[in-house]
């Protein structure tokens, strides 16, 4: 590391992200981030204060020793900080991608009362880069155990917990509903944002760590929680299933043609691949078409940007809060509107409307105002009484969060629910209601993030591990 | 990958498979389905399950060929692998002991009532079938119904077997005529919804297998959705039964029609060979 006063690296600027032009990137799925140069990653790295009390440290989920980590990218150890960063996250290329690191590290980086915070994620997603291209050992396996676990759902919960219980010698198998592998990496956040070939990279590695990977399984249907336990011989079970049931509105049109969940939109779009002329998965044809995306979280916006690529022109987002109070990322709202999606707050949708034929043609907004905080601490919206505005518009995308999927709950009856719907599991272990059977990610939380999803993945491996060692003590 | 252990056509554009599949067939009950994909581009579609084999480990698919998917489907010969394979999926079809249950199926639909047929005698019902096609070449499952069931009425557009007229005339004769206790329709959406009016006067508890889009076919996207008596349900979770008496069937029709240009298009590129799609069999419209 250079020896760089504390009052010259607090002059420093931080190193932004390089992008690809608005106006180019707008027209295709591919990355929008370049991702920085080792040069800018020892830049950014260097204007670090090195804080006696890391904050940034106690803003990450997971603790990764963000301190630690920059000082070795700094040195330019990326390799090194490499290995500081896995000790405590698996996924860093994907968690470097799409973290909300301003509610987390950079949010707690004490930089950021200046507004300008180490640029945390931009330097994990580097060093991930870098390691991933250098073709990233594989562990050596430890000593096998004999016990099997099954863990359902391959979405960063499973996954987290998958590498973590085959690093401690037992046998894993993943069942995953889809054909495809990787959870809401694969079939919600698009290419653009998180490149399919990193979630088929760390899936690529555990598979050569020895994990078994099931698809077109769902369990509940095909095998029971109980199935895996009694008939296949699992000695644990995780449940990290996600919680993928759409929500929709309960307005007046919403089964018109042309009105999408978000979930169906992305679906067929990410997984399907309803974009590239080779697939054979329709969608409605968006080109030249007046989009409007309901809601404003990361969902909302990667629809939004998805439409925006699709041609769609118009895109609007509406949304019934205030721009202060939009869920998504930071960076996603920015990049969004420097993709031309129009941005428009304090509304809510109260009818759509279509032709004879049953296809959209228009969305009736009315107006909102801030009233009373609500529980949540965030001001309720209310209607502004008799403030309609009237869009015309030939697609529109619901995406105003999801719940718990009720199929395997409805096949494991003796799994206790939160009246949300959710798995009610212990924070620290995941463990459930039911005997040998863990949970963590969505499911347990409702729709939260990829960095909590996987933590809870990696503490039920832990549980798991230990419950499966303390098993065999007791029987032998 | 499933492999293809059966493969035979049936009547024109409808071909049975018997596929490897041992833990679905296992689990199978009646009324579900399962979602295939046949091509790494490939759409997922739902198929019902026409029967289950849980001893040889197989289930058996019939497939009528009426877009690309089902058209590349047909072309599988014994042998041959499905890529993808997923279920089984959907709510079972209530089976109890209802008394006379009268099973109406129209073109492939006929296939989908097949093993609620077996189910519904096997609980203690006396059960009819109804089955209606454009013509005697094209009328299925007519010896496998009557195996099961205590009648079978087939009825073809032409008069060529059977009777002369649409399952909807068979039906009513039926409900105006004998204590019917319950109605099972499975078919073209214009055939379900006039089952429907057929007793809905008579107040028979009716039943019909819907056949909404779908992509995931677990509840994950709602493109399944479908109106019953006003509330939106997920096809692939809640169903596909529902009380065909509630069922906005327009809508269904409607939204089922969201992709015809981009269908006939993707059927064109397979060329002039490929299936065109019929026109609604044994359908009262
Ligand atoms: C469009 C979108 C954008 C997002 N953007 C961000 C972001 O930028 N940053 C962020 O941190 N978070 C983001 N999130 C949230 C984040 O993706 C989730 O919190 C996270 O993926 C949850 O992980 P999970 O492993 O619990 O579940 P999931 O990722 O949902 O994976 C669950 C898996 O289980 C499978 N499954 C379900 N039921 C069964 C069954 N019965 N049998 C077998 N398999 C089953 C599903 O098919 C799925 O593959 C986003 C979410 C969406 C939808
Ligand atoms: C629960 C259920 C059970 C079914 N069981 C059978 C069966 O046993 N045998 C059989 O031959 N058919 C069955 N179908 C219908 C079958 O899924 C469609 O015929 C098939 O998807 C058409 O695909 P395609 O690409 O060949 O035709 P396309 O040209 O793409 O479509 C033709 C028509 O089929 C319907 N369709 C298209 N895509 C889908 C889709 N992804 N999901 C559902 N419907 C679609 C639409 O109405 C469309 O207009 C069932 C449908 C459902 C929902
Ligand atoms: S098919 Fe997607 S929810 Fe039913």
């Amino acid at each position: 590391m250079s020896d760089l006063s504390r009052r010259e690296r607090m002059k420093r600027a931080p190193v932004a992200m390089p992008e690809r032009a608005p106006d180019v990137r707008r027209t295709d799925f591919e990355e929008v981030n370049d991702g920085y140069t080792p040069e800018m990653a020892v830049a950014e790295a260097e204007r670090c204060l090195f804080c006696a009390r890391p904050t940034c440290v106690t803003g990450c989920p997971v603790g990764v020793d963000i301190l630690e980590f920059v000082r070795l990218v700094g040195a330019g150890e990326f390799l090194e900080a490499a290995d500081v960063i896995a000790a405590d996250n698996s996924m860093p290329a994907v968690c470097g991608r799409v973290c909300p690191q301003e509610t987390q590290c950079e949010g707690a980086c004490v930089l950021a009362k200046k507004g300008k915070p180490i640029h945390i994620g931009h330097l994990e997603r580097f060093v991930a880069d870098h390691a991933r291209n250098l073709g990233s050992t594989v562990p050596t396996p430890a000593a096998r155990t004999g016990k099997r676990v099954a863990v359902v759902g391959s979405g960063p919960a499973g996954i987290a917990c998958a590498g973590d219980l085959v690093g401690a010698g037992h046998e894993v198998t993943v069942f995953e509903a889809l054909h495809e592998l990787g959870g809401v990496l694969a079939y919600g956040i698009p290419e653009f944002r998180l490149p399919k070939a990193i979630v088929a990279a760390e899936i690529d590695r555990l598979r050569k760590r020895g994990v078994e990977f099931e698809t077109n399984a769902v369990i509940g249907m095909v095998d029971t929680v109980d199935d895996l336990l009694t008939v296949e011989g699992f000695d644990a079970v995780f449940l990290g299933v996600g919680a993928g049931l759409p929500r929709f509105l309960d307005i007046p049109g919403e089964n018109l043609i042309g009105v999408y969940s978000a979930s169906e939109f992305l679906t067929r779009v990410n997984l399907m691949r309803a974009y590239s002329g080779e697939s054979d998965t329709p969608l409605i044809d968006v080109q030249g078409k007046s989009v409007v995306v309901f809601g404003a979280g990361n969902t909302a916006m990667d629809a939004a940007r998805t439409a925006v690529r699709l041609g769609g022109a118009p895109v609007r987002i509406a949304y019934r809060r205030s721009p202060d109070e939009i869920p998504a990322r930071n960076e996603e709202v920015a990049h969004a509107e420097a993709e031309g999606v129009v941005l428009t707050t304090l509304v809510a949708p109260t009818e759509l409307t279509g032709d004879e034929d049953g296809r959209l043609t228009g969305v009736r907004l009315q107006r909102m105002r801030l009233g009373e905080s609500d529980t949540d601490g965030r001001r309720r919206p209310e209607p502004k009484p008799g403030e309609f505005i009237d869009v015309e518009v030939d697609v529109a995308i619901i995406a105003i969060g999801n719940m718990p999927n009720p199929l395997l709950l409805r096949a494991t009856p003796d799994l206790d629910r939160t009246e949300r719907e959710t798995v009610v599991a212990d924070v620290d272990t995941g463990l459930t209601s039911k005997p040998g059977v863990f949970a963590g990610g969505d499911i347990v939380t409702g729709g939260a993030t990829v960095i909590m999803a996987m933590g809870a993945g990696r503490r039920a491996a832990r549980a798991i591990d230990e419950f499966l060692r303390t098993e065999t003590a007791r029987r032998s | 990958m499933s492999t293809i252990l059966e493969a035979r056509v049936l009547v024109p554009d409808v071909k049975l498979f018997r596929v490897h599949a041992p833990k679905i067939a296992r689990k199978h009950r009646a009324g579900q389905f399962v979602i295939v994909r046949v091509s790494p581009d490939g759409e997922r579609i739902p198929l019902t399950i026409a029967a289950a084999d849980p001893e040889a480990g197989s289930i058996t698919l019939v497939v009528q060929a009426v877009g690309k998917t089902t058209t590349l489907l047909n072309a599988l010969e014994t042998g041959d692998e499905i890529l993808d394979l997923a279920g089984p999926l959907g709510t079972p079809s209530e089976v109890a002991r209802f008394g006379m249950v009268v099973v109406v199926g129209g073109g492939v639909g006929t296939a989908v009532t097949y093993p609620s047929a077996v189910a519904l005698s096997q609980a203690g019902n006396t059960v009819i079938a109804v089955i209606g096609a454009r013509s005697r070449t094209h009328l299925l499952f007519e010896t496998e119904l009557a195996a099961v069931c205590d009648e079978v009425h087939p009825c073809t557009d032409d008069g060529s077997f059977g009777r002369h007229g649409f399952v909807t005339d068979a039906l009513a004769d039926l409900v105006a005529t004998r204590k019917v206790d319950r109605v099972l329709a499975a078919g073209p959406i214009a055939m379900m919804a006039a089952v429907a009016e057929t007793t809905r006067p008579y107040d028979v508890p009716t039943v019909a297998s819907l056949n909404p889009i779908m992509v995931d076919g677990t509840g994950m996207c709602g493109g399944c959705r479908v109106s019953v008596g006003g509330v939106n349900r997920f096809a692939c979770l809640d169903g596909p039964d529902f009380d065909a008496h509630l069922v906005d069937f327009h809508l269904l029709e409607q939204r089922n029609r969201a992709y015809a240009g981009w269908e006939a298009a993707r059927r064109d590129e397979l060329g002039p060979c490929a299936a065109v799609p019929v026109v609604v069999d044994g359908a009262a419209s």
